[in-house]
């Protein structure tokens, strides 16, 4: 636990958040390799079963990163992934994986720093909250 | 449209703990279009109940299938060829799909994952509302399209009850009250004299009233 190093899968827009890591990189900001960033021609493309399967699979926080509000370039492909985000915080907290692991976050194409600082938060929030409890429970003892 | 709505995790975790493989099965039908039980919410349940079991140390092995029309026993025959891999199935179809499935399978243990709500239209993207409940008379051509039996909270024939004000039900200060729906509808269409013609006191039996109804219709036996 105390060396918990965690994974993050990132569903970031084209025309923000994956350009703003471009930035980042442009102005030689650094932020944390936990992230792993997946683009998406549009915040609004990502679905439930996305960030579902993400968590699953064994990631340990999520979070869709779109475009501010009224900047969409789908006009309101954020304001979409926004409501899928949070009807999936509810669902994982209803089967006590915790909904804090998933976030929506806004940011314009120029925000280098943000997706930097972004990056370290969430990275920070999750190893506060410890790995994904699908990967830390006792080995299954119905296994087939 | 038939309406449901998915029961809590809680509920569907507990119905299953007994089993380690099942098949969740979806519907093409009603639940697609109200969001509760489809292909989509069958690929998100599944992957829910995997990691829930997961959480307490346990596998689930969730086979996933969505059929055409699960009311109709051509579509439920598909499963046949998976059903024997499977210790329970879990249903998101409505209640007749369920009870389908069961029919069909008579030694397999069905659940089902949703609450059937209504039968309704969508108002509005991502809000349903009850329309029709299926009484077995319809008397939407007297109220000008609007129907009393599934809209008003007493359902009440001739006219509001006391508890109708600015056009809102007593039950709630966000329902319509269905006579003001209906008066509104019948001024619209100048046929306000409508309103003065009572209508007969309703014969229940042709809904629920009668037990469980059937439709036989000779001309398309087999």
């Amino acid at each position: 636990m105390e060396n918990f190093e965690p994974t993050i899968v990132a569903f970031c827009c084209h025309y923000c958040a994956y350009t703003a890591a471009d930035m980042a990189g442009s102005k030689r900001l650094c932020y944390p390799s936990n992230v792993k960033i997946i683009r998406v021609p549009c915040s609004g493309k990502v679905d439930a079963i996305h960030i579902m399967k993400a968590l699953e699979k064994g990631a340990d926080g999520v979070y869709v990163a779109g475009c501010l509000e009224g900047d969409c370039h789908f006009k309101n492909g954020n304001i979409d992934a926004a409501k899928r985000v949070a009807y999936i915080k509810k669902l994982l907290d209803e089967i006590n994986i915790g909904g804090e692991r998933v976030e929506m976050i806004l940011m314009s194409a120029g925000m280098g720093e943000r997706f930097a600082q972004t990056a370290a938060d969430m990275t920070e929030k999750i190893r506060k909250l410890g790995p994904n409890p699908v990967k830390s429970a006792p080995k299954a003892e119905n296994a087939a | 449209m038939i309406t449901a709505e998915r029961k809590p995790m809680e509920e569907l975790t507990e119905c299953l703990k007994p089993y380690n493989r099942i098949l969740l099965v979806g519907c093409n039908e009603c639940v697609t279009v109200c969001a509760a039980g489809g292909r989509k919410e069958v690929g998100i349940l599944s992957s829910a109940l995997q990691m829930a079991f997961k959480t307490e140390g346990k596998t689930l092995e969730v086979k996933e299938m969505t059929l055409e029309r699960q009311c109709d026993p051509e579509y439920v025959e598909e499963l046949v060829t998976h059903i024997d891999q499977a210790e329970a199935v879990m249903s998101m179809a409505c209640g007749c799909g369920v009870q389908e499935i069961a029919r069909r399978f008579k030694a397999k243990p069905v659940f089902p994952a949703v609450n059937t709500t209504f039968m309704g239209a969508s108002e509005r993207q991502g809000v349903w509302a009850e329309r029709c409940q299926g009484c077995g008379e319809c008397v939407l051509g007297l109220t000008g399209g609007v129907c009393p039996i599934a809209r008003c909270s007493k359902r009440l024939l001739n006219g509001p009850c006391g508890g109708s004000t600015n056009g809102k039900c007593e039950v709630d200060p966000d329902m319509d009250c269905a006579w003001q729906l209906i008066w509104d509808r019948l001024k619209a269409l100048g046929i306000e004299d409508r309103y003065e013609e009572n209508i007969a006191a309703k014969d229940w039996r042709t809904g629920r009233g009668g037990g469980p109804r059937k439709i036989i219709r000779e001309d398309l036996l087999k």
